[in-house]
């Protein structure tokens, strides 16, 4: 089973990388983007068969332990099946 | 004192660390290894020393404050045990969850690596014991990770408690955005946790404590908690 979890900043959070981005664009001409904000993307193989619900369980449990500081961070698990 | 500095993959100032608190005590630290599940008997410090541990991977701190070392510290913390943690180390308890808030990306991005000026804004506790309340230090930094942020709810606490011990100032003590070097809110350079025995801070009073190098204004956080340690013990 395969899963993702997409870890993004909070609103209201400054994200300087994010910023800079955004500049780096604008310096390439890359016209029309308003804002950039930067997250992180993680590609998560699970174990055996395990159902959906438990794993969504898990990966929850992984997300609020390591994967995100939910101080300043929102996360959200997708199960792909 | 009987310290113990804690050594993870990755950081690389644990022997400045050890060095100075064996020049201003007297006594040569444990280094205790981060698999390590217990603090050597009789610890009554433990230095989180700063680098670059896990090669910040995932958020600086992360993957450190996750190590079973982290336990025995968590358990040292909770009976009182004195804890500091400098520059990498303070991101690693923020990490754990030991003390509140973040280190982000310093506003600037840039790295930052030169001296920078701190008011000490209590000296009625074991790590500032040294200092006069309102004095102003001279220590080095060096972090691309220093921004210190917290939800408005937990600064208002931290202020409000007088947790915030050090502050990044000009040389004459005013704190200005412009000797606000990256960005922390509140100028914030150091913090404690509610008790009061856990402080983590961005520069390193650890490389300014011997005149023929230069200042040695750090020397007071270390000789200041040796005094309290000893009169503790």
């Amino acid at each position: 089973m395969k899963a993702r979890v997409t870890v993004t900043l909070k609103t209201g959070i400054l994200d300087p990388q994010g910023k800079a981005i955004e500049g780096a664009l604008r310096a390439l001409g890359i016209e029309g983007i308003a804002s950039v904000r930067q997250g992180k993307m993680f590609e998560i193989e699970l174990d055996g068969t395990a159902d959906r619900a438990k794993a969504e369980a898990l990966l929850k449990q992984a997300a609020d332990k390591l994967l995100a500081n939910t101080v300043i961070e929102n996360y959200r698990v997708d199960v792909l099946g | 004192m009987k310290a113990a500095v804690l050594v993870f993959p990755g950081i690389n100032r644990e022997r400045d660390m050890a060095r100075t608190l064996k020049l201003v005590s007297g006594q040569a630290p444990a280094m205790v290894w981060h698999a390590e599940t217990a603090l050597p008997a009789g610890t009554d410090l433990v230095v989180i020393p700063g680098g670059f541990s896990y090669g910040d991977y995932l958020r600086c701190g992360a993957i450190a404050a996750r190590s079973p070392v982290m336990d025995a510290v968590r358990a040292f913390a909770a009976k009182g045990g004195l804890v500091l943690g400098v520059c990498n180390g303070f991101q690693i308890l923020c990490e754990a969850g030991l003390l509140p808030g973040v280190l982000m990306r310093n506003q600037q991005l840039r790295f930052i690596c030169r001296d920078v000026y701190l008011k000490v804004e209590r000296s009625n506790t074991p790590f500032t014991r040294g200092y006069n309340a309102g004095q102003v230090i001279r220590v080095p930094v060096a972090h691309g990770e220093g921004n210190y942020i917290a939800d408005g709810e937990t600064v208002a606490r931290l202020e409000g408690e007088g947790r915030v011990l050090f502050r990044y100032c000009s040389p004459d003590g005013m704190v200005d955005p412009n000797w606000n070097h990256n960005g922390a809110i509140n100028a914030i350079a150091g913090i404690v946790n509610e008790r009061g025995n856990v402080l983590g801070m961005m520069p390193h009073p650890e490389n300014h404590v011997e005149a023929s190098i230069g200042p040695t204004d750090g020397r007071g956080l270390f000789a200041g908690l040796a005094e309290a340690l000893a009169k503790a013990a």
